[in-house]
């Protein structure tokens, strides 16, 4: 072999010498049988009974998205865009229209969304859309068994994306996350109190 | 002709009742090894395997027939047609075949009348013809490899081949001593040679024997740690790449008649077959001991059976070089000194147990004919690599 100082950052290690005994298969054998009797009668097991027993989701687990209501009880999205900007998949297709300003609920709001489609199967649930939202109004929630019959179901309309939030929002395992408060910019982060993660240990169904 | 048939009546059904008995229940019990086989995986895993279907899941093996059954019957277009189709079926019909001569309950071993737990009892080459037709079950192996006319199905099947040419020796060799021992070529003569207190069983004074005959015996039903000639990792899936549904049942079931027929004969030639200390005497005709000593050699089937499975998951592949290494150096001189030993003892009338004494010599024998072999098998890596790792350290990191 070549002595060069480069050789010092290849390592070459030859297999251990079998020794008398290790020649001879049978001790490695019988330990190896050994090991696998003891696991097959400890009696513990891995295994979780999926339907029966749920999984524990952690809190910040990307599920099914949901968009989020403001104190009103209206859309809390601003219809800025930026989720959409953000989308690495196209997945986000918002149409939006000027806030009816007649309508007394909604004479604070400048613009708001027609329509919000998400399509759930394009989505790769990296979670950007969460991370763009200068208002918290997307949010992804911990529903993991996502499922449908056809595609068309799957593509969720701000209707099904808010009564997402319906159902998630009181369930205990999906509290708003990125509690921002108010309408408006992010700046206002620091006035509104945070709140905590979900207690650990409990499945998406309680 | 009706006549020439009721007179032989007597003599002809229990010989289709013992077949009647061997083609219901050996597909059935390959069938439910399945089941076990995935349990026991799972156990040794710290799983709890398939539960799903039936209490404990004990109808996924049903389940898992009717889907296999009910699939597509795929035949790639460049296969030989011919040889495709004869490969699954011969393979399970050799591996019947061999269940032929096999007690698979208690047979005494003079004539008798009524049903026998036996389809030909009384062959005086029983063992022999047992081995003979054992080994053509390479023949449906190779067949399905060339058949399926695809590199990795032909590699499969030339590793059996090897493998199969390999691992008759030894296999044959152990069994020479326990037929001079016993006199006889017949199986139940072998047994019965067995009889009287537990430590006449042959593993008590062959156990090199057993060493060599359990070895090579799991090698020939080609299940790990010898599945080479189906190795997923390297072949795909080996031989049966190309077949599925219902050939791919028939190999399958030809591979755990297989494992039953070792486990059988492992009992039968080493464990002392339907003996157990208690019921050491010649096979009597009534119910009660004939269930009782089916039951204990059932029981040791199973015993034989659940060592295998484990086995699969206690020991990693051999590499094939491995593989020829352990037949030709390690279990072939093992097999020839073994048969040495037991010629002398026979034939200087010692006492039948000075051989499990010298088994002892004959491991630490092995022992050093290993260590002499290592430094051929492990010879240091680095005398080959000197260039590669000058070709290594030019690149800069």
């Amino acid at each position: 072999m070549t002595s060069t100082k480069k050789t010092k950052t290849v390592k070459w290690g030859d297999e251990p010498k079998l020794g008398w005994v290790e020649a001879m298969y049978l001790p490695a054998i019988l330990s190896g049988v050994g090991t696998a009797l003891k696991h097959a009668f400890s009696g513990k097991t891995t295994t979780r009974q999926y339907p029966e027993v749920e999984p524990t989701i952690p809190p910040n687990y990307r599920g099914v998205h949901r968009l989020n209501r403001d104190e009103a009880g209206r859309v809390k999205c601003v219809a800025c865009y930026m989720c959409q900007t953000a989308c690495p998949a196209n997945c986000i297709e918002i149409i939006a229209a000027p806030a009816p300003k007649d309508d007394p609920l909604w004479k604070d709001r400048d613009k708001y969304p027609e329509t919000f489609t998400i399509d759930e199967l394009r989505c790769i649930y990296c979670g950007m859309c969460e991370e763009a939202c200068p208002v918290d109004a997307i949010e992804l929630t911990s529903i993991y068994d996502l499922t449908g019959l056809t595609r068309q179901e799957m593509i969720y309309d701000k209707e099904k994306l808010l009564s997402v939030y319906d159902e998630t929002v009181d369930s205990g395992n999906d509290p708003i996350r990125t509690n921002r408060g108010a309408l408006g910019p992010a700046s206002v982060e620091a006035t509104t109190a945070k709140q905590g993660p979900p207690p650990p240990g409990r499945g998406r169904h309680g | 002709m009706f006549e020439y048939f009721k007179e032989i009546w007597p003599t002809l059904w229990p010989t289709l009742a013992a077949i009647g008995v061997i083609l219901a229940f050996v597909p059935f019990l390959g069938l439910y090894m399945t089941f076990v086989e995935r349990k026991l995986a799972a156990f040794v895993q710290d799983r709890l395997g398939p539960n799903r279907v039936g209490p404990f899941g004990l109808f996924h093996a049903i389940a898992d027939a009717i889907k296999l059954f009910l699939k597509e019957q795929t035949i790639p277009a460049h296969v030989y047609k011919l040889l495709y189709f004869i490969a699954p079926t011969f393979s399970l019909m050799t591996a019947m075949f061999a269940l032929v001569v096999m007690p698979f309950g208690p047979v005494p071993t003079e004539y008798i009348s009524g049903f026998r737990y036996i389809v030909a009892p009384g062959i005086d080459i029983g063992i022999l013809m047992m081995i003979a037709i054992s080994s053509l079950s390479a023949y449906g192996i190779i067949l399905g490899g060339w058949a399926s006319n695809n590199k990795y199905s032909l590699y499969g099947a030339i590793r059996s081949c090897a493998q199969f040419i390999s691992y008759e020796i030894p296999l044959g060799l152990s069994i020479i001593g326990i037929i001079a021992a016993a006199g006889s070529l017949n199986i139940e003569q072998i047994v019965a040679a067995q009889g009287g207190p537990f430590w006449n069983w042959n593993m008590f004074w062959q156990p090199v024997g057993l060493l060599v005959f359990f070895t090579s015996a799991l090698a020939e039903t080609n299940r790990l740690p010898f599945d080479l000639p189906e190795c997923e990792q390297e072949l795909v899936g080996g031989f049966h790449t190309e077949y599925g549904g219902i050939k791919f049942v028939l190999f399958f079931l030809a591979e755990y008649t297989h494992v039953i027929t070792v486990s059988f004969l492992t009992s039968l030639l080493f464990f002392g077959g339907w003996h157990f200390p208690g019921l050491t005497g010649p096979v009597d005709s009534s119910l009660g001991g004939m269930l009782l000593r089916t039951f204990v050699l059932v029981f040791k089937v199973a015993m034989v059976v659940s060592f295998i499975m484990l086995l699969r998951w206690a020991l990693p592949r051999f590499r094939f070089d491995q593989l020829m290494g352990l037949a030709w150096k390690g279990l072939i001189p093992l097999g020839l000194v073994n048969l040495l030993c037991v010629a002398v003892v026979l034939t200087l009338d010692l006492p039948k147990h000075l051989l499990a004494f010298t088994a002892i010599f004959i491991f630490i024998g092995s022992l050093i004919s290993a260590r002499q072999l290592q430094f051929t098998i492990n010879r240091p890596r680095s005398a080959g690599r000197p260039s590669m790792a000058h070709v290594t350290s030019e690149v800069t990191l």
